[in-house]
């Protein structure tokens, strides 16, 4: 096994390296001029072409791309263009809140979305069945942005239950130790500023939820449909079982392999792919970071950002791969 | 039946997650006793805290579009970062409350020498920096030199307002005593004291900028009413009162919080739920969603603005004076106005509002007249070829809809014989492409900076700022020579003029079509007392009080 991890981890460093020079590629192919961008729209021709010298941007192409990859071996990513910070440090805050958020909204994923497709599968072509798969089809078709606006308009003016954006309550702000704010507010015994923090994940949380919901779901009940016709979950019930032991013990067993790569792939996305809901909350994450970062042609902040996610997402997969010898034992990577 | 009471229990399981969630009635505002923090007498909107409102801190949630770049005032050139900075620093000059007229400052008094070379300081005594430093002429020296030190990357106002052909105007800055300053200028500079006070020329202290080097930006000092508190990038500001601020009972708030909220519609949720007390950058379409909501108030910040179509005049067929003014006659200005600025805006006639002293009232907009259009496009031979027209991809205060605006435009030219094509791209490509002189026809705008008639006309129209603010690449030598003339005219009636007869050419030429002034908008509680919006975008809030 450790092997076979090991094996995979050196897998990843020509996938790396082809995505640095691919992202490297398509930043540059689009016009705009980051030293144009950071001096604003009254700048004159000398102050740009002065401020693309010191930011090494009249450099060939190669030239840049070499200092970029050696920053990265040496663990520097650059600074960001706009703020002149160093990116290896003002990227994590960014991060940890896009992980809050993410594995928040993936928890309720898994939750709603498998037992959806249980519960469907379970009583096929019952009421619950069709309300859930048309939920699940309007869930995968729904406007991020719309469903973030209706969700505020109902939940925090209406109802008033919940806050309309935003990690925490600015007024008694929370105290970063690791960024991630639940943690953060149990650190310090706020149980209080936890369960503001808790309510502030709700609305974003469920906005990002929905499309791996309906996804998750509608895979779990294909592939439970399929292991609950099968030979064993017949003799299973033939034997007189509880159907829920039939159900959870036996079938779910066997039908997870397909929902976990699912989940893993919704992960990943989740991730990179949460730039409307961050928007829509006024969420500092990731994806926001690396989209005002395209706004700004801030060169570093988009390859490195690009970077992380890829990072991420492909680290997402490895784990789903080990995940899978831990349901099925039959699978084994010698 | 095992199944089913299964189901029962998810439902029940969701319905009391949402319980959960409900049941904790005091909102995320309110904040535990014993945090220092406790604020709920900015909860206007819950009667039942009112008693406490006169123990308990003041605080002001301040919702806008974007983050701050830096705090550093000497470096940054957007908005967003000066909307932060005119609060932890001040200028030797400051503008009027809702105009550019000049006001004292950390100056109480100047005097101009008859050539217009010599300006005399006077400085206010007794103030001090955050850090304890002494203000003084020694400081302002300090920080005239920091800027003239550095390139124009760095400290981009500064060479840009004083410096010309490379060279400061501000040649010599010396100090005559503790508390006078003497600037000596190379040339005599018409809007010196007005670009002294803007936001960029916010004075910081020596002993800090000094420490902190390239830093700085990320613990500003001032002399402002507020000190820097925190900064969670792309989330939110703190900035608290300064208690030994030299101007008597002010700032009243003890502490703004600025939030960055993207979306405009979820900043006025946020308002409307009130997580937020004042929200900037309403769309004028919410204006009347606000008027209706007694819990609100509608803000409207003057008008320095100016949203326009520029007509590339070097490409066919706008190389064409005729053609051009033909597009002026063909665009029903005041429908678009109607329409899409919900009337909170005035038909633009000059490329600079009726605010800014040199407008030329006498010049009235291009009438909408489709029929002078087409016999104005038959007279200049044009041959029916297809333009692009290019649509502004982002929402600015003095375009809330680019798209459809320009489909409006589309519909006018079409009427009059011209086809259009829209096309857009993301903003910053935009206008990279469109400074490069690729567009045909192309909405942008300005806001002003210092309300000064040459940060209007002599940027965006004069002949030396083609690849640089002049996108139409309009060039007329006759215009040049009279802006020249009047950046170092002292005397103001001349320069008046001289702006005047500018802006009789350049209507005559028609580089543009100017749309519109609006006048933006922004949203409060009700209780929020003392706001003043100022026409620059940059706000002073030392004497905003919530009730």
């Amino acid at each position: 096994m450790l092997h076979y991890i090991g094996k995979r981890l050196l897998h990843l460093i020509p996938v790396l390296l082809g995505m640095t020079f691919i992202v490297f590629l398509i930043i540059r192919a689009i016009p705009g001029d980051p030293a144009q961008v950071i001096l604003g729209q009254q700048a004159t021709a000398e102050a740009i072409a002065a401020l693309r010298n010191k930011l090494g941007l009249d450099n060939p192409w190669y030239i840049q791309y070499f200092e970029y990859l050696k920053g990265i071996v040496t663990g520097d990513l650059g600074d960001s263009l706009r703020t002149r910070q160093p990116i290896t440090t003002e990227v994590w805050p960014y991060l940890a809140a896009t992980f809050e958020l993410a594995f928040f909204a993936i928890f309720l994923a898994v939750i709603l979305g498998v037992n959806a497709g249980i519960i469907s599968a379970w009583f096929q072509n019952s009421w619950f069945d069709y309300l859930a798969m048309v939920i699940a089809l309007i869930g995968v078709s729904m406007p991020i942005f719309w469903l973030g606006l209706m969700e505020q308009w109902v939940f925090s003016i209406n109802l008033g239950w919940l806050p309309t954006s935003g990690r925490e309550n600015v007024r008694d702000p929370v105290t970063a130790i690791t960024h991630f704010y639940l943690l953060d507010t149990l650190m310090q015994g706020r149980f209080d500023q936890f369960v503001v923090v808790l309510k502030h994940l709700f609305l974003p949380g469920i906005a990002l939820a929905t499309i791996p919901t309906a996804i998750i779901a509608r895979m779990t009940r294909a592939s439970m449909l399929e292991v609950m016709r099968s030979d064993f979950v017949r003799t299973a019930r033939a034997k007189g079982q509880k159907m829920y032991k039939v159900v959870y013990k036996h079938a779910l067993k066997n039908a997870l392999i397909p929902v976990l790569t699912v989940i893993g792939l919704q992960t990943g996305m989740l991730l990179g792919g949460a730039i409307l809901t961050e928007t829509i909350f006024s969420w500092p994450g990731v994806g926001r970071y690396i989209y005002e970062a395209i706004g700004f042609r801030d060169y570093p902040v988009i390859q490195s950002g690009i970077l992380i996610v890829a990072f991420l997402f492909v680290m997402i997969n490895l784990i789903v791969d080990i995940l899978y010898t831990v349901i099925d034992s039959r699978i084994k990577y010698n | 039946m095992k199944g089913k009471k299964y189901l029962l229990a998810l439902i029940l399981l969701l319905t009391m997650t949402v319980f959960l969630a409900a049941c904790n009635t005091d909102d995320s505002d309110s904040s535990t006793p014993d945090s220092g923090n406790t604020d709920s007498g900015t909860e206007t909107d819950n009667k039942t805290t009112d008693d406490t409102t006169s123990s308990t801190p003041q605080v002001l949630v301040f919702g806008r579009g974007a983050d701050s770049v830096s705090l550093d005032p000497g470096i940054v050139t957007d908005g967003e970062s000066f909307k932060v900075t005119q609060n932890l620093f001040e200028t030797l000059l400051n503008f009027g409350e809702k105009d550019t007229t000049i006001h004292p400052g950390l100056a109480k008094e100047w005097v101009v020498s008859d050539d217009g070379l010599t300006y005399t300081f006077t400085l206010q005594e007794g103030v001090k920096f955050h850090d304890g430093t002494d203000f003084n002429a020694d400081a302002v020296i300090k920080n005239v030199n920091r800027w003239k030190g550095g390139t124009e990357d760095d400290f981009y106002y500064f060479n840009s307002m004083f410096k010309a052909e490379g060279a400061d105007i501000i040649t010599d800055v010396k100090a005559d005593g503790d508390y006078t300053v003497i600037f000596t200028l190379s040339r005599p500079q018409a809007p010196f004291l007005k670009n002294l006070a803007m936001s960029p020329f916010g004075i910081a202290s020596p002993t800090a900028f000094e420490a902190a080097g390239d830093k700085f930006g990320d613990n500003p000092v001032g002399t402002g009413p507020f000190k820097f508190t925190d900064w969670k990038r792309n989330d939110s500001i703190t900035i608290e009162k300064n208690p030994d601020y030299w101007q008597q009972g002010l700032p009243k708030l003890d502490k703004v919080i600025f939030r960055s909220i993207p979306d405009n519609s979820a900043r006025l949720n946020a308002l409307t739920a009130g997580d937020i007390d004042l929200a900037d950058g309403v769309n004028p379409s919410d204006g009347k969603t606000v008027e209706g909501n007694a819990e609100l108030q509608l803000i409207e910040r003057p008008s320095m603005n100016i949203g326009y179509l520029g007509l590339t005049s070097t490409r066919a067929p706008f190389d064409n004076k005729l053609v051009r003014q033909a597009v002026n006659y063909a665009i029903d200005k005041q429908a678009i106005v109607d329409a899409f600025f919900e009337g909170r805006a005035q038909v633009a006639a000059n490329p600079m509002p009726p605010s800014i002293s040199g407008y030329n009232e006498a010049i009235e907009p291009y009438p909408y007249d489709p029929e002078k259009a087409k016999s104005l496009l038959a007279e200049a031979g044009y041959d029916g070829k297809e333009i692009e027209l290019w649509a502004m991809p982002v929402p600015r205060p003095y375009m809330p809809d680019g798209a459809k605006v320009a489909e409006v435009i589309q519909k006018n030219l079409e009427d009059v014989g011209m086809k259009s094509k829209i096309v857009s791209f993301e903003w910053a490509t935009y206008l990279d492409k469109a400074k490069n002189g690729e567009a045909d026809a192309f909405m942008l705008g300005w806001t002003g900076d210092n309300g000064d008639a040459d940060n209007f006309i002599y940027t965006l129209l004069d002949k030396d700022n083609i690849g640089s603010n002049n996108y139409s690449y309009y060039s007329n030598d006759e215009v040049h020579d009279l802006l020249i003339k009047a950046q170092s005219e002292t005397d103001e009636n001349v320069r008046i003029d001289l702006y005047k007869k500018a802006q009789e050419i350049i209507h005559e030429d028609a580089p543009w079509v100017p749309l519109a002034h609006s006048t933006p908008l922004l949203a409060a509680k009700a209780g929020v007392k003392g706001f003043q919006p100022h026409p620059t975008g940059s706000d002073k809030l030392d004497n905003v009080s919530i009730e």
